[in-house]
C-alpha cells in the first residue's frame, strides 16, 4: 500500500497544467523523431536536454521521458506505411505490419501497434510501481554467461521460421553476422575486416543496412510493378480504431506472452530490439495461425509492438535502480539525472522520492497522452498512402539518405544505404530472406562479446553455460526452441 | 519533500543567474580583445559512445554553455566513436584550419593509435586546455572480506596460480586505460587477474554488485552510487595523493579517505585526461577564445558540483605547459603499452 | 502512363533467374573467401582463454562460403520447371533504372553539394520527369522540403547534415 500512496503522491506531482502541456509537447516531438529514420529517441533527448535545464527537475524528466514514449509510438508509422523502420525496434513490426498497409488495412495496422504498444508499456509500469525491487535483484544475476543465453535464446526462438531454402538463410544469417563483426573488437581491441579503410572503423550499422534493405529495396519492387503503391484504398475515418479494438481482445494471450517477453527483457537489459524479435518467434510459434504470419496477419504486429514497448519502459529500472542504462537513450536520460544532480542507483528511490514517483507517475500519463495523440493521427497517417507514388518515392528516398546519413554524420553510409537496397532487390526476388540478417547484424556482436567474456572467465571451457540454474535453464530452452521444428516435422510423419 | 526540491532548484539557477552575469561583465573585456568568435555553431566531437564519462562531460559543458550563455553560437555534440574513438580524432584531423570543431579527449587519444595503429597522434591536433584529470580507484564488492587493498592483493596472489580460478577485473575496452591500470597492479605486486572487458563503466559496476567480477578500477563517477548505497568499497586509488573532497559521501567515508595505492603498499598511480583539442592549422586567436571559453566554463556552479560528484582532479592547464604535459604522458602511455604487449603489431 | 507504352520487346527476360542465382551465390562465395582471409590473418584459433579475435569472422567467412556454394550447385544442377523463368524483364528494368539511375546520381550531388540542394532538385526531376507534374510544381516542393528540413536538423535538432565537398551552397546561411 506504501507503493499506492507514492504513487497518488507521484501523480499530485505530475498533474500539474504545465507538466501535463509538456506531456504533450514532448509526445508529439517524440512521435517526430520515431517517425525520422535515423534521428533516434537518443538523438532528440540528447539534443533537447540542453534546452530542459531552465524548467525544474521533475518537469523536464517528464517532458524528456514524454519524448522517450511519444519516440516509441512513432518508430511503428514507417515501419508499416513505407515498410521502413524508423527505430530499431520496429522492424519486426514490418513482417506483418507493412503487408497488411499493402492490402488497405494500415488503418488497422496502425491501431494495433499503438494499442499493443499502450498496453505493453501499460503493463511493465505497473510492474516497476509495484516490484521494483525484487526486479533490480534480478537484474544483478545477469553477467556474461547469462546474457549469451538470453541472445542464444533470442536467435533459437527466431531460427527455422522461413520456408525457403535452408541454404540461403544460412547465407543470410551469416552475411548479417560478418556485417556485424566489422570494426573494433571489444574484447582484444582489434580492427576487424576494415581493410585499412578509417571509414570502416565505426562498423556498419543496423539502421543503414535496414533503410536500405528495407526502404530503398521495397521502392525499386514497387517500381517494377508501375509506379504505385499498391495500399491506396486505405479507409481514412476514426471508425476504423473502434473496429480493431474489437478484435484485439481475441489475442490476450499473445499480448501477455509478449508483455512477459518484453518486461523480461527490458530488466535483463536486453533491451527493446531483442524483445521484439523473440516475442516475434515465439508468438508464430505458440499462435494457431502461425502459417499466416508474414503475410499481414495481426498478431504478427500486437507481438512485436507490445514486446517492444515492455521492455522499452521496463529498461528505465535498472537505470534508476542500479544507474546501468537498457538502451543508448536511457544513458542519455542518464546522464541528464547527473546533470540535474540526482544519482541513480539503488538510493535514488530513498533519498528523491518524489521525484522517482513523479517520473513513474509521468509514465502513466505519458503513456495515455501519446494513445490519445497517436490513435487521433491515425486517419492522417494512413492517408499519407493516398499521396501519388512520383511524389511520395522521392520524398522517402530523401528521408532515407537523411537518416542513414545522422546515424553516424557519415557521407559513405548514404552510399552504403544505396548499395543495400539493391542487395535487398535482388535478394527479395531470389528468395534470400532478410529478417536472419537483420536480427544477425543487430546482436551479432554483442552476442559473441558476452561470449567471450564467458570464455575468459571460464579460461575456454564451455560447461559456463551451464553452470547455474539460471543460464542453464535458458540454453536449454533456447535449445528447446532450435529443434523444435525438427520435433514438429518427426510428429507430423 | 517536492517544494524543497524546487526551492533548491530554484535557488541553484538564481545563483547561476547571478554569477553568469558576473561572469559575462568581468569576461567582456577579455572576449573583445581576443577579437575572433566562432560564426557558425560549433561541433563538439565526443571520440566514445553515448552516455560514457566523456559524453556526458561534454554534454554537460553544453548545458552550462547554453544556460550561462558563454557563447553567442551554439555547441554541438557529435559522438564519432568508432574504432575506439579513432574515428573522431581523425575527422579533426581532417578538419585542418577549421575553428567551428573541438574535440573532447580521453585516454584512447594516447591508447587507441599505440593499441591499433591508426595513423594519428596528438600531434595532428592543436592542443588547448585540460579540463580535468579523472581517477581511477579499486574497487571490491562491499561483501566480500577484503578490507585493505594489501589484504585483496594477497588473496589475488594466491588465486594467481590456477587460472581458472584467478581473480576477475573489470573494465571498459579492451587495451584502453583500465586494462593498463590493471597490467599496472600486477607488475607491481606480482599477482595475475583475468581482465574482463565490457562496453561501459556503469556496467561494469554492476556487474561488480552482481559478483560477476572480484574487482573494478571504476572511474570515482561510474561507482560512487553504488558505494553510497553500501554495495561496493573502494580499496585505494590510484593516484600519488589522495583526493581532495572531504565532505561525507556515505555515512562514514569522503572521497578523502580512501588512501593511496601506493600507502596502502601497491604503487602503482594512474590519471586520465579530460582534455580540449582543435584542428591542425587554427591560428591563435581561436585558441584563446576556447580556452577562454573554458575557464568561464570552470567558474560555473554546475561544473563544480559536477567536478566533486566525481572526485576529478581539477588540474587546469593550457598552452606550451599543457602541451609539454600531453607530450611527457604519451611516453608513458608507450612505456606502459609496450611492456604490457599492447602495442600495434607493425 | 509508362506502363501503357509497354511493348513486347519489354517483355523479353534481360536476366533469367537461373544465370541470377549463379551470379549472386558466386559474389557471395567470393565475399565469404575475402572474409574468412582477412581474419585468418588476425588470428582464428582458440586461445587459452577463448577465442581469438578472428575466430568467429573466420568460420562465418567459412560457412558463407559453403553455404554460397551449395546454392551455385543448385542453381546449376536444378531441373525444376520453371529454370528458365525471367527474373527481371526488360520494361521492369527499365522502370527500376529510371529510380536507381537517378537516386545514384542524388547521392553524387549530395557529396559534392550537400544534402538540401541534392534534394531539391531530385525531387523535382522525379516529379516532373517520372510524374509529369508541371515543373513548377515539382521545384516548389522541392524547396518547401529542402527548406522543412533545414529547418528541422540544423536549426531546432542541431544535427548537422552533409555539407558538399566540393562547396557549400548554404555557406550564406553561416551553417
Amino acid at each position: 500500500m506504501e507503493e499506492i500512496n507514492a504513487l497518488f503522491h507521484g501523480f499530485s506531482v505530475a498533474m500539474t497544467p504545465f507538466n501535463l502541456m509538456l506531456m504533450f509537447v514532448g509526445v508529439t516531438l517524440g512521435v517526430v523523431i520515431g517517425v525520422l529514420p535515423g534521428l533516434g529517441g537518443a538523438n532528440g533527448i540528447a539534443i533537447l536536454l540542453p534546452l530542459t535545464f531552465t524548467m525544474p527537475p521533475t518537469s523536464a524528466i517528464i517532458m524528456l521521458s514524454c519524448i522517450y514514449w511519444g519516440a516509441l509510438f512513432g518508430g511503428a508509422i514507417t515501419s508499416i506505411l513505407f515498410n521502413i523502420p524508423g527505430e530499431p525496434w520496429s522492424v519486426a513490426t514490418t513482417f506483418d505490419g507493412y503487408p497488411m498497409a499493402q492490402q488497405g488495412r494500415a488503418g488497422e495496422a496502425l491501431t494495433t501497434a499503438f494499442t499493443s504498444s499502450f498496453v505493453g508499456a501499460f503493463v511493465a509500469v505497473v510492474m516497476i510501481t509495484f516490484l521494483a525491487p525484487l526486479v533490480a535483484k534480478f537484474a544483478l544475476k545477469f553477467g556474461p554467461p547469462e546474457f549469451f543465453s538470453v541472445y542464444f535464446l533470442t536467435f533459437c526462438s527466431f531460427i527455422g521460421m522461413g520456408k525457403g531454402s535452408p541454404w540461403k538463410t544460412l547465407t543470410a544469417m551469416m552475411l548479417g553476422f560478418s556485417l556485424a563483426a566489422v570494426g573494433m573488437d571489444t574484447v582484444t581491441g582489434q580492427l576487424r575486416l576494415t581493410f585499412g579503410l578509417s571509414e570502416l572503423m565505426r562498423g556498419f550499422d543496423f539502421l543503414v543496412a535496414v533503410i536500405g534493405l528495407f526502404g530503398i529495396g521495397e521502392i525499386l519492387l514497387s517500381m517494377e510493378e508501375g509506379l504505385s503503391f499498391s495500399g491506396r484504398s486505405a479507409r481514412i475515418n476514426l471508425k476504423v480504431v473502434i473496429e480493431t479494438w474489437k478484435k484485439l481482445p481475441q489475442y490476450w494471450m499473445t499480448s501477455l506472452r509478449s508483455c512477459l517477453i518484453g518486461c523480461w527483457m527490458g530488466i535483463t537489459p536486453g533491451g527493446a530490439t531483442p524483445a521484439s524479435f523473440m516475442s516475434y518467434g515465439v508468438a508464430k510459434r505458440m499462435s494457431a495461425n502461425g502459417a499466416q504470419f508474414g503475410k499481414g496477419h495481426i498478431e504478427g504486429v500486437i507481438a512485436p509492438e507490445t514486446a517492444a514497448h515492455a521492455a522499452g519502459t521496463s529498461a528505465l529500472l535498472p537505470m534508476l535502480s542500479l544507474g546501468i542504462p537498457g538502451s543508448p537513450t536511457a544513458a542519455v536520460l542518464l546522464g541528464g539525472l547527473l546533470i540535474w544532480g540526482l544519482q541513480p542507483g539503488p538510493l535514488l528511490f530513498v533519498e528523491k522520492k518524489e521525484f522517482v514517483w513523479g517520473l513513474i507517475a509521468s509514465m502513466y500519463l505519458g503513456n495515455i497522452a501519446g494513445l490519445i495523440i497517436v490513435l487521433t493521427c491515425v486517419p492522417l497517417f494512413a492517408a499519407i498512402l493516398r499521396i501519388p507514388f512520383s511524389i511520395i518515392a522521392p520524398l522517402i528516398i530523401v528521408i532515407c539518405a537523411i537518416g542513414a546519413f545522422s546515424v553516424h554524420n557519415a557521407m559513405l553510409d548514404i552510399w552504403f544505404m544505396l548499395l543495400f537496397g539493391v542487395i535487398g532487390y535482388v535478394f527479395k526476388k531470389l528468395d534470400y530472406p532478410m529478417a536472419p540478417m537483420v536480427l544477425a547484424l543487430v546482436l551479432g556482436d554483442r552476442a559473441e562479446d558476452s561470449f567471450r567474456q564467458s570464455m575468459l572467465i571460464s579460461q575456454g571451457n564451455l560447461n559456463v553455460f551451464f553452470a547455474n540454474g539460471l543460464v542453464g535453464s535458458i540454453m536449454a530452452l533456447g535449445l528447446v526452441m532450435l529443434f523444435w521444428p525438427l520435433v514438429n516435422k518427426l510428429r507430423e510423419k | 519533500m517536492l517544494l524543497k526540491s524546487l526551492s533548491v532548484f530554484k535557488k541553484g539557477a538564481l545563483f547561476g543567474a547571478v554569477s553568469s552575469i558576473g561572469l559575462a561583465m568581468g569576461a567582456a573585456p577579455t572576449a573583445m580583445a581576443a577579437g575572433w568568435e566562432p560564426t557558425k555553431p560549433v561541433e563538439f566531437v565526443i571520440p566514445a559512445g553515448t552516455g560514457g564519462g566523456a559524453d556526458q562531460m561534454a554534454r554537460l559543458i553544453q548545458g552550462i554553455v547554453v544556460k550561462h550563455n558563454l557563447m553567442k553560437q551554439s555547441l554541438i555534440p557529435v559522438n564519432k566513436s568508432g574504432g575506439a574513438g579513432a574515428e573522431g580524432f581523425l575527422a579533426v584531423k581532417d578538419a585542418k584550419g577549421d575553428p567551428h570543431k573541438i574535440v573532447i579527449t580521453l585516454s584512447n587519444l594516447f591508447t587507441t593509435p599505440l593499441a591499433t595503429g591508426v595513423p594519428f597522434n596528438w600531434k595532428d591536433m592543436t592542443p588547448v586546455a585540460m579540463l580535468a584529470l579523472d581517477q581511477f580507484v579499486l574497487w571490491v564488492n562491499a561483501e566480500s572480506p577484503y578490507k585493505t587493498a594489501k589484504d585483496y592483493i594477497a588473496a589475488a596472489k594466491s588465486a594467481a596460480a590456477d587460472p581458472p580460478k584467478r581473480f576477475k577485473m573489470g573494465g571498459t575496452g579492451s587495451k584502453q586505460e583500465d586494462q593498463i591500470v590493471t597490467v599496472g597492479l600486477e607488475k607491481a605486486t606480482g599477482s595475475k587477474f583475468t581482465y574482463l572487458p565490457f562496453k561501459g563503466g556503469g556496467a561494469v559496476a554492476v556487474q561488480l554488485v552482481g559478483k560477476h567480477i572480484e574487482s573494478s578500477v571504476n572511474n570515482p563517477i561510474e561507482a560512487v552510487a553504488q558505494w553510497r548505497a553500501g554495495k561496493l568499497r573502494p580499496l585505494c586509488v590510484f593516484d600519488d595523493t589522495r583526493m581532495p573532497y572531504k565532505t561525507k559521501v556515505t555515512s562514514s567515508m569522503a572521497w578523502n579517505d580512501i588512501p593511496t595505492c601506493t600507502e596502502s603498499g601497491v604503487p602503482t598511480d594512474y590519471v586520465m585526461l579530460r582534455g580540449i583539442f582543435m584542428p591542425p592549422g587554427v591560428t591563435q586567436e581561436q585558441v584563446s577564445f576556447y580556452v577562454d571559453l573554458f575557464k568561464k566554463v570552470r567558474e560555473t556552479p554546475e561544473w563544480k558540483k559536477f567536478m566533486e560528484d566525481g572526485a576529478f582532479n581539477q588540474s587546469f592547464m593550457s598552452g606550451k605547459e599543457f602541451a609539454a604535459w600531453v607530450e611527457k604522458t604519451e611516453g608513458l602511455h608507450r612505456n606502459l603499452m609496450k611492456e604490457a604487449g599492447f602495442l600495434a603489431k607493425k | 502512363m509508362t506502363n501503357t507504352d509497354i511493348t513486347s520487346a519489354d517483355k523479353h527476360a534481360v536476366i533469367g533467374v537461373r544465370a541470377m542465382e549463379i551470379i549472386v551465390a558466386v559474389v557471395i562465395l567470393a565475399f565469404g573467401a575475402v572474409i574468412a582471409w582477412a581474419s585468418y590473418d588476425l588470428g582464428a584459433g582458440w586461445a587459452d582463454d577463448g577465442p581469438q579475435a578472428g575466430y568467429f569472422p573466420f568460420y562465418i567467412g567459412v560457412i558463407i562460403a559453403i553455404s554460397s556454394f551449395v546454392t551455385l550447385m543448385q542453381a546449376l544442377l536444378t531441373r525444376a520447371p520453371d529454370v528458365g523463368a525471367a527474373f527481371v524483364e526488360r520494361g521492369q528494368l527499365k522502370l527500376v533504372l529510371s529510380v536507381l539511375v537517378p537516386a545514384l546520381v542524388y547521392v553524387l550531388v549530395i557529396q559534392w553539394f550537400g544534402i538540401y540542394l541534392a534534394s531539391a532538385i531530385y525531387i523535382a526531376v522525379f516529379m516532373v520527369w517520372l510524374g509529369k507534374y508541371a515543373w513548377w510544381k515539382g521545384l516548389l516542393l522541392g524547396v518547401i522540403v529542402s527548406v522543412c528540413v533545414f529547418m528541422m536538423f540544423e536549426v531546432w535538432f542541431q544535427v548537422p547534415l552533409h555539407k558538399g565537398t566540393l562547396y557549400n551552397p548554404l555557406s550564406f546561411t553561416g551553417y
